[in-house]
């Protein structure tokens, strides 16, 4: 069988927006000026075609397809004078204006000069930034991460008990206070993050935003071979 | 102070990250912030009347030198940067966290019409985007914003230096002109 036979041209198309995109377009209309009853049947056939085809496609671009139904009878409906009934057709400009909308941004976001592909800094290794120059450090394993979070659950005042009604605070919440230490510091000792006097469930939520972030690859967690101190690089 | 252009210059070129007057601030404890700010705009000429290969690109809330985009084809040969990659669908999804932060994923999908999940956690790996938090509605969802990766990437002094929604319609405008249909 000759390939020639089944060259398909296929457009695929990301979602319902970017369909409807392409129809307008195709249409070369405007797209404050939709003929929704041109568009809704292209869109229609469209979906006949994939499913024919035997493309999945994802219910958004059924739900896409009912509300232009939607709109189109609407249109049919009869208007009376005094009416003051937006254009029905609205309902579908407004959210495909601020796509197009973004697409464009993307696109001029795309252009500019990019870090690393049209300008370039000086690249230096971050070890080269630590503090004390020369110094040796590893990277922490997770039981030596355990290690320095006992040694914070023991400093802990014995008497100290649980409030259970107290607004507790999320792992979510202390990432993201984390990130601004770190926005703003670049780097953080493990042990500063955990203040003085702060309940254990605290200390807890830290811990675990700590391994949360790791995990996310957001920061590093590196040891000074001497000091056993460790240090957290945001990346 | 008469070297002071010296001195920052000289923290410029050991600093890999975009350096704030507020750190230049601390290690120059005897100049003014004035002083300093003044110090890094005639830089900013300086460069430019020398069109030398660098110049100092305001970037991040911070100052940093950067090489020209014309020397951009023999600096890839020497460091072959791996080329970047990115769908358009994730560049619009991008676009959106950029212009509508802080935001939630069902705002983002709402705009785009598609779902956006995998493409946010992409971005996300990519240090472009990051979860500021959670809202307060019911389910509690996560809500993204761009990072300062995302500054210093795309070249942003700040937020507000994202292209303004006046210069997107003219862009657009533009665009329908030149191309009305495909």
């Amino acid at each position: 069988m000759s390939n020639e036979i089944y060259k398909i041209k296929m457009d695929v198309f990301e979602g319902p927006m970017d369909l409807l995109i392409h129809l307008i377009r195709k249409a070369e209309v405007d797209i404050y000026d939709i003929p929704i009853a041109l568009i809704t049947s292209k869109f229609l056939s469209y979906i006949d075609w994939m499913k024919k085809m035997n493309i999945d496609f994802a219910g958004d671009f059924l739900v896409m397809a009912a509300t232009l139904t939607q709109i189109k009878s609407k249109m049919l409906l009869p208007v009376h004078e005094g009416d003051e009934d937006e254009d029905p057709r609205m309902e579908i400009i407004r959210p495909l204006d601020e796509y197009l909308h973004m697409k464009s941004v993307a696109e001029q976001l795309y252009q500019r000069n990019l870090l690393g592909q049209d300008t370039f800094i000086r690249k230096s290794d971050n070890k080269d930034f630590l503090p004390h120059d020369g110094d040796e450090i590893i990277q922490v394993g997770l039981f030596d991460l355990i290690d320095a979070f006992q040694k914070i659950l023991d400093k802990i005042p014995a008497e100290h008990k649980i409030d259970l009604t107290s607004d507790r605070i999320s792992v979510q919440d202390r990432i993201s206070e984390i990130v601004n230490i770190l926005e703003e510091q670049g780097s953080v000792i493990f042990t500063e993050i955990f203040s003085d006097n702060c309940t254990k469930n605290e200390i807890i939520v830290t811990f675990l935003a700590i391994l949360e972030m790791i995990k996310l690859s957001l920061i590093q967690a590196v040891q000074h071979i001497q000091t056993g101190i460790i240090r957290i690089f945001y990346l | 102070m008469d070297n002071i252009k010296n001195i920052i210059e000289s923290l410029l070129f050991v600093s890999d990250k975009p350096l704030k007057i507020e750190q230049i601030k601390i290690v120059l404890e005897e100049a003014e912030t004035k002083e300093i700010r003044n110090a890094l705009s005639e830089m900013m000429e300086e460069y430019d009347t020398r069109k030398s290969s660098f110049y100092l690109s305001e970037v991040a809330n911070g100052f940093q030198l950067r090489t020209r985009p014309e020397y951009k084809k023999w600096i890839s040969r020497l460091i072959q940067p791996s080329p970047f990659r990115m769908s358009s669908a994730a560049m619009e999804t991008l676009a959106i966290i950029a212009y509508r932060q802080p935001i939630i994923r069902a705002d983002i999908e709402h705009i785009r019409g598609v779902d956006s999940g995998g493409i946010i956690r992409n971005l996300m790996e990519k240090k472009l985007v990051r979860v500021l938090g959670r809202k307060d509605i019911p389910g509690r969802p996560l809500i993204y914003s761009t990072t300062k990766h995302f500054l210093e990437l795309f070249n942003l002094k700040n937020l507000k230096d994202l292209p303004s929604v006046k210069e997107i319609a003219e862009l657009k405008d533009l665009a329908n002109i030149e191309d009305p249909t495909e």
